[in-house]
């Protein structure tokens, strides 16, 4: 059984403009829309890395969300162990695409968040075990504002992996990150993934990350969103892309899909 | 950097003392119309040493002080509501938008009407004053509430009271912080015009009392007093966005 088994599903927006021009006749259409995915059908298994890619702007983040259940879809269901989701809940994780991390609250205060019903020894151990477990020590009682970017990535991981989740979503985790600290951080969410074996889903834009991350690549065509392709990558870690053919093959295949050349 | 913070605002008090006399010496105004500098001094000495500036002073703050209190109290939880609940905004906001633009002034042929002569029509009028602006910046505050974080606390099963404590309270609290600010100015100056009306002391009425015995000196005073207090009533206020649980709202947009 798949862990997450998403099921004719289909996410549109109502165009507020066009209902109200509509008024009541002829309402067919603006009922229906703008349609955002179309019929996606996908399986996940339990403790997949899937990296999911598409044209900016192609329903990626609404695909993440309503897996997330922050938001519900228009037609067909997302199933997580075989139930659906009917709404946000702890046991999938959610890592904001800019920081989700509460900026009134220290570090501790926000790993705190999802322990706050442990008694008080118990999670005073968690929360620094975890803090501990993203090189965060020394710094739990600073707030958001004064770390760098990579460090409230860090942070916001060691919050959401301490309530132990079955599934984290990662919302283009790297993204606003300079070059170098992107490679650092996909690295120890790599080295996390390979501690904990959580199902990991990320969209990304960045057809390396989807490589060298992971264990399925989805790619999502322009809006309205279908899949375009599926697929699973059975290499270990970790993985070279200069070295790597297939992987390279692989990679000038997935600029060709998504519409630019690799090579200019 | 120190240095200039304490240097520069010395010179514009300077600056404006020099002309104060200058305009004394040269206007031909009599010192009963148009006080120098020093006879104001030696009056607000005066006025230190027999008791008077303190007991009115300690009387407007009274009242600035309650009324204040009541509308902090009652706005903040109030302009939460708002944010919070639509159908409580669209009931109220229309209503809170009309009465919010009448001058607390306005009030005071009524508020003396209602409660008579002494602390509690003033007292009324300063509430009436910060009350407005409190709730509608509080519910503007709580409505620009980052969704992300309503999200957050959705994801991390937080409950309805812990929205309330951990997300909506401390989102909010730099734009409250500012709106203290504001109320408190507003209700300094809606003080001292209630006074000239409605009662028989405090600073309004020590200047409106002053002027009947045409003691401008006295006047000035009053007037200084009021400056003084107002600028470490904004102090007191501007020194809670330094505490470090707040110091969030400078950094984060």
């Amino acid at each position: 059984m798949s862990h997450i088994k998403i099921k004719n599903l289909q996410k549109s927006y109502i165009d507020r403009r066009r209902v109200s021009r509509s008024k009541t006749k002829d309402n067919s259409k603006a009922s229906q829309g703008i349609a955002i995915l179309n019929d996606i059908n996908l399986e996940f298994e339990k403790g997949e890395v899937v990296c999911i890619l598409g044209p900016s702007g192609c329903g990626k983040s609404t695909l993440l969300r309503m897996i997330a259940g922050f938001e519900k879809p228009s037609a067909g269901e997302v199933l997580v162990n075989n139930k659906p989701v009917t709404g946000p809940h702890a046991d999938s994780i959610f890592v904001f695409q800019h920081s989700g991390l509460l900026p009134w609250m220290t570090v501790w205060e926000n790993v705190e968040l999802g322990l706050r019903h442990l008694e008080p020894v118990a999670r005073k151990v968690a929360i620094q075990e975890h803090i501990d477990l993203v090189e965060l020590t020394r710094f739990e009682h600073l707030y958001p504002y004064q770390l760098s970017g990579g460090m409230q990535r860090r942070a916001e991981l060691a919050r959401g992996i301490a309530v132990n989740p079955d599934t984290l979503i990662m919302d283009e985790p790297f993204s606003g990150l300079d070059f170098l600290t992107h490679m650092k951080i996909r690295e120890e969410v790599v080295n996390m993934h390979e501690l904990i074996k959580k199902t990991t889903l990320i969209v990304t834009h960045d057809i390396d990350d989807a490589l060298i991350m992971g264990d399925k690549i989805i790619v999502l065509s322009g809006r309205p969103a279908t899949v375009k392709l599926e697929k699973n990558l059975n290499f270990g870690r970790p993985r070279n892309l200069a070295e790597n053919l297939e992987l390279r093959e692989l990679r000038d295949e997935l600029f060709f899909m998504l519409g630019v050349s690799y090579a200019v | 950097m120190l240095n200039q913070k304490i240097i520069l605002p010395i010179i514009s008090f300077s600056v404006l003392l020099l002309i104060w006399e200058l305009v004394t010496r040269f206007s031909g105004w009599s010192q009963q119309v148009f006080p120098s500098p020093l006879m104001v001094l030696i009056s607000f000495q005066e006025l230190i040493v027999n008791g008077e500036l303190l007991k009115h002073a300690v009387a407007s703050l009274f009242r600035v002080s309650i009324g204040f209190f009541l509308a902090v109290i009652l706005g903040i939880p109030l302009g939460i509501i708002l944010g919070r609940i639509k159908i409580v905004h669209l009931l109220l906001n229309a209503l809170i938008q009309f009465l919010r633009p009448i001058s607390p002034l306005a009030w005071i042929p009524l508020a003396m009407l209602w409660f008579g002569i002494g602390d509690v029509p003033a007292i009324f009028l300063i509430f009436l004053s910060s009350f407005f602006p409190m709730v509608v910046s509080t519910s503007v505050a709580v409505e620009a509430i980052k969704p992300t974080f309503f999200q957050v606390a959705a994801n991390f099963n937080l409950s309805r009271y812990e929205i309330l404590t951990k997300i909506v309270i401390p989102a909010i609290t730099p734009q409250v912080i500012t709106a203290l600010r504001i109320s408190i100015t507003i209700a300094w100056l809606v003080v001292v015009a209630a006074e000239m009306i409605a009662v028989q002391s405090g600073l309004g009425y020590m200047i409106l009392d002053s002027r009947n015995a045409l003691r401008m000196d006295y006047v000035m005073v009053g007037m200084i007093a009021i400056g003084i207090i107002g600028l470490a009533l904004d102090f007191i206020m501007q020194s809670l966005s330094q505490i470090e649980s707040t110091a969030w709202g400078r950094f984060t947009k």
